[in-house]
């Protein structure tokens, strides 16, 4: 189980918070003849065929099938390139072996090239789809579905090492759902369970590929939310943090009896001491990003914070500190004492003064994972420019997680993951009509829209079931 | 769209107005709902108001362009072209503009589980037995709670306030006006009925299922029909029998309630009991938390068993695999316009699914928020399903979708005949958008409830906040 996800309410608001289910299921729960029951049904379901997942599979593997993707050429089109050129009008952009290998007007269609016209739409990179736990998690409330957290309290609670990217599952029914809506990369994050270090997560591209791409991020949470994990005080989250780092640092014998990590705990946390990937911190309250700010500092390390409702208070700070947000950009009200800042007006703050902006969602971030584009529209519709909204979910992050030469931006020689929008694809009034990802066209179906023709079509003589 | 004068939609409008002014048409049964908690809700004092030029959406299902809105005595006065205003009529700008009626949300804890979401804060769920209709939502109700002001700025002026989902019956809900106050009478609609709140499936298994049930989905509809046996008796035995005929001239009356001058021969009263017994009367409307389509039809029965109507599905992920039993049994669906997978029971949400509750000839589809983020921007999630809508070639236009926030909404609170649309004589609750309100760049610039600017983004007078917000540092706007 876990005991928070990375912007959980707090677990008093179970029930009500219908989206948040992970809050409703504390540890004693859930009984062990519950879950062998849930097992037994779900072995039911797959001997009956449930059509679902072995649907995503085929999908999977049609794509699998693609080693050489189909050269396009996608012409007139409104092209968002995410980078320093910006917007271009009435523009094409080729692709070839699944990659964009020219962005101009007039281009010619190489022979055996697919011609799409774009007749001005909106072109963008695929979007970022946030910090989620897509594939590692099926059904929030259902614990075996969900791999996101480990919690090992009674022995070692506190395991940098831990790797959530291990259990990524590409048939997830949440990446179909994800993609159709434009989105192509998500970073998955670990959640704490039993520390409030969570441990590591990492990007994925949601083609239906099994592996990550860049370097592992490490996910720490601080503040009131990890106060039941460390203590009860969250200046103990500072005592822990040192002395694990004197432990990675070799300052503490591997046999301390006081020992907080392990030797692969050790071996992880001196990486990322050591500059190799981002530590992803959660934190709202300005007190406690100030001491982040004073620790990331003091012991050199590469930090990015998620949440942050109130780091505009520091944003010069962070600005100097070269330290990215992920603003929950839909976060305007004092959800509790770290929050009372909280602003809609965060993220175009944070911007004004220099900061590197993405977006991450509190809430079912995974599978309404497609919200973040209302976040970015949002943060628009309170001060952010457009174009700042735009990179917030698509070069910006790709940046941060070390991935933007791969993807990110609409320039030649990126892969050719790309969206065509019926209009601004930061407006929910607008939706992604068509996504590439490695130039590969992706039918845009998922479990939903198969659970919706199915409804769509009027009743025949035959029950629903009989349909398609 | 063919040219209709603006004479002659005026009439119109005012002739449905006419035909549904003034008070609710509800007459609750005093035995059962007698309430010693009485709303004192008074509209601000206000001028006139004239908003000129805008694109009005009616909320009645009419889109007028560059049309006229008069706020009068606190009800809409007029609604059309080059309308004629009193002399000291403020007048509003609205080229460019939308005007709606104020949107209503059905399903809000906001004041029950207010910001911030302290341990001392949570008087949602009165989760210690499975059936508590004895408790009702407004006595938890803080009405300082930062998410009513931050609401009002989402262009929100009613909205239910309900328990949670915890119980097999979690007590009354209270509609509530938008406004600010010091108590929650003060907030309380007038005339508005109570709701019920009832809950399917998984959440009161989850949470009494190792508390002496029920603990599994057949218990809970055994619960709900012993809690509804109970309210039948209860109604039986509350109900003033008719004094029988002496069978002879000289004999005495007798089994009567005659002698019972007060007509409570049924006994003690039981708080319980008169709420459920009230929604059986239909005086108190069923707002039922119900994600799956077959739990939806099983409820639909208990209600045929217990003669009470449900008003409403709330959540109903799966709502659109019942689109035309909803329709045709007059059932509203209250639904996200995007939330699934969270639970098995939320595993088969669409996003067209308030699109396909809306598609019969009489189906109510509303967008309802259950969240205090989400009841903020009613508008974006009305968008959301335009957009899914256009994506399959079944497009919405404003003035249908605009009732997903308005009418229908109102038409499940009991409250559409006073409030929900535009027409003349009802509350003057009414917003005026920058822009075409389906958008994320929308924002409710000025907000009007019975008649009185109560909110405006460009006057910092007409900002509410919270008595919690005052001397919160800089939480704001102060810089370092």
């Amino acid at each position: 189980m876990r005991a928070f996800k990375l912007w959980e309410p707090r677990r008093w608001e179970r029930l009500r918070w219908e989206r948040h289910p992970a809050a409703s299921f504390p540890s004693g729960a859930v009984t062990g003849k519950e879950l062998a029951a849930g097992r037994r049904s779900h072995q039911a379901r797959s001997h009956l065929g449930w059509c679902g997942p072995m649907a995503a599979l085929a999908l999977a593997l049609s794509f699998a099938g693609h080693a050489l993707a189909q050269d396009v050429l996608i012409r007139n089109a409104t092209v968002h390139t995410a980078d320093i050129r910006g917007t271009l009008d009435n523009t094409d952009v080729l692709v070839r072996d699944g990659r964009i290998s020219a962005v101009g007007s007039g281009l010619s269609a190489p022979a055996g090239a697919r011609v799409v016209e774009a007749n001005g739409r909106p072109l963008t990179p695929a979007l970022f789809g946030g910090i989620t736990e897509i594939g590692v998690e099926e059904v929030s409330g259902e614990a075996a579905t969900v791999d996101s957290a480990v919690s090992l309290r009674e022995t070692q609670p506190m395991r940098p090492e831990f790797d959530v990217t291990l259990a990524y599952n590409p048939e997830s029914t949440l990446v179909p759902v994800a993609r159709v809506e434009g989105l192509g990369f998500t970073l998955l994050g670990a959640t704490t369970g039993g520390s409030f270090i969570a441990g590591q997560g990492g990007v994925v591209r949601l083609d239906g590929g099994a592996d990550t791409i860049g370097p592992r991020a490490l996910f720490l949470r601080l503040g009131s939310g990890g106060i039941e994990l460390s203590g009860k005080s969250r200046a103990a989250q500072w005592m822990l943090l040192d002395q694990m780092v004197s432990e990675a640092r070799g300052r503490v014998p591997v046999d301390s009896p006081h020992a907080l990590l392990t030797t692969a705990g050790r071996a992880t946390l001196a990486r990322y001491l050591a500059g190799e990937g981002r530590i992803v911190v959660a934190v709202e309250r300005a007190a406690d990003i100030r001491q982040l700010l004073r620790w990331a500092g003091r012991e050199g390390v590469r930090i990015a914070i998620a949440g942050g409702s109130e780091a505009w208070k520091l944003a010069p700070q962070l600005a100097a500190a070269k330290v990215p947000v992920f603003v929950d950009a839909l976060g305007n009200l004092p959800a509790d004492f770290d929050r009372l800042g909280a602003t809609l007006e965060n993220a175009s703050r944070l911007h004004a003064a220099g900061v590197a902006v993405s977006f991450a969602q509190s809430g079912d971030a995974s599978h309404n994972a497609r919200k973040i584009r209302q976040l970015a529209g949002n943060a628009v519709a309170n001060g952010l420019p457009w174009e700042a909204g735009l990179a917030g979910l698509t070069l910006v992050p790709a940046q941060v997680l070390g991935v933007d030469k791969e993807l990110g931006s609409i320039a030649v020689g990126k892969r050719a993951d790309l969206v065509l929008w019926s209009g601004d694809p930061l407006d929910v009034i607008h939706v992604a009509e068509q996504l590439w990802m490695d130039g590969t066209s992706i039918p845009m179906r998922s479990r939903q829209t198969e659970l919706r023709d199915r409804y769509l079509r009027q009743a025949g003589a035959l029950p629903r079931a009989y349909t398609p | 769209m063919p040219f209709i004068s603006s004479g002659t939609r005026l009439v119109l409008l005012a002739a449905l107005g006419l035909a549904s002014t003034h008070a609710l048409a509800v007459t609750p049964n005093p035995r059962f709902t007698q309430d010693p908690y009485p709303g004192t809700y008074r509209a601000i004092a206000s001028g006139p108001v004239l908003i000129e030029h805008a694109t009005v959406l009616t909320g009645a299902g009419e889109r007028l362009d560059d049309a006229d809105v008069l706020l009068q005595d606190g009800r809409i006065a007029a609604v059309g072209r080059a309308l004629q205003a009193p002399a000291d009529a403020l007048r509003v700008d609205g080229r460019g503009k939308w005007v709606t009626p104020g949107l209503i949300d059905v399903h809000s804890h906001l004041g029950v589980y207010p910001s911030p979401g302290m341990s001392a804060h949570s008087d949602g769920n009165e989760a210690t037995a499975p059936v508590t209709a004895n408790v009702w939502a407004e006595h938890s109700v803080w009405p300082q709670d930062p998410g009513f002001h931050a609401a009002l700025a989402g262009g929100v002026t009613s909205m239910q306030i309900l328990p949670g989902s915890a119980n097999l019956v979690g007590g009354r809900g209270v509609t509530l006006k938008n406004v600010s106050a010091t108590t929650y009478q003060a907030m309380k609609f007038p005339g508005a009925p109570w709701g019920l709140k009832m809950a399917c499936g998984e959440n009161p298994k989850r949470v009494y299922g190792g508390k002496g049930g029920p603990a599994t989905r057949m218990a809970n509809v055994a619960g709900y029909r012993a809690a509804f046996i109970d309210a039948a008796e209860y109604i039986r035995k509350n109900t003033v029998k008719p004094t029988p005929k002496r069978k002879r001239w000289f004999s005495r009356p007798s089994g009567g309630d005659a002698t019972d001058s007060s007509g409570d021969s049924g006994g003690k009263r039981d708080l319980k009991l008169d709420t459920l017994a009230a929604a059986i009367n239909g005086d108190i409307l069923v707002h039922i938390h119900c994600y799956r389509a077959d739990e939806m039809a099983t409820m639909l029965d208990l209600a045929r068993e217990f003669g009470f109507k449900v008003a409403a599905f709330h959540h109903g992920a799966e709502a659109y695999k019942l689109a035309d039993r909803l329709a045709a049994e007059s059932v509203c669906g209250a639904l996200w316009a995007d939330w699934w997978g969270f639970k098995m029971e939320a595993f088969d949400g669409i996003q067209e699914n308030i699109l396909l509750v809306d598609r019969p000839a009489n189906g109510c589809a509303i967008v309802h928020s259950d969240s205090s983020e989400g009841i903020q921007r009613l508008n974006q999630e009305a968008a959301k399903v335009m957009a899914s809508g256009r994506r399959i070639g079944m497009p919405v236009a404003p003035e249908r979708a605009i009732r997903w926030v308005t009418s229908n909404a109102a038409k499940s609170l009991g409250i559409d005949k006073v409030t929900g649309t535009l027409e003349v004589g009802k509350m003057a609750d009414v917003v005026l958008w920058n822009q075409d309100p389906f958008s994320v760049y929308a924002h409710a610039e000025q907000v009007y409830v019975d008649g009185a600017r109560v909110y405006d983004r460009n006057d910092a007078t007409r900002q509410p906040e919270s008595d919690f917000m005052l001397g919160q540092g800089d939480a704001k706007e102060g810089a370092l």
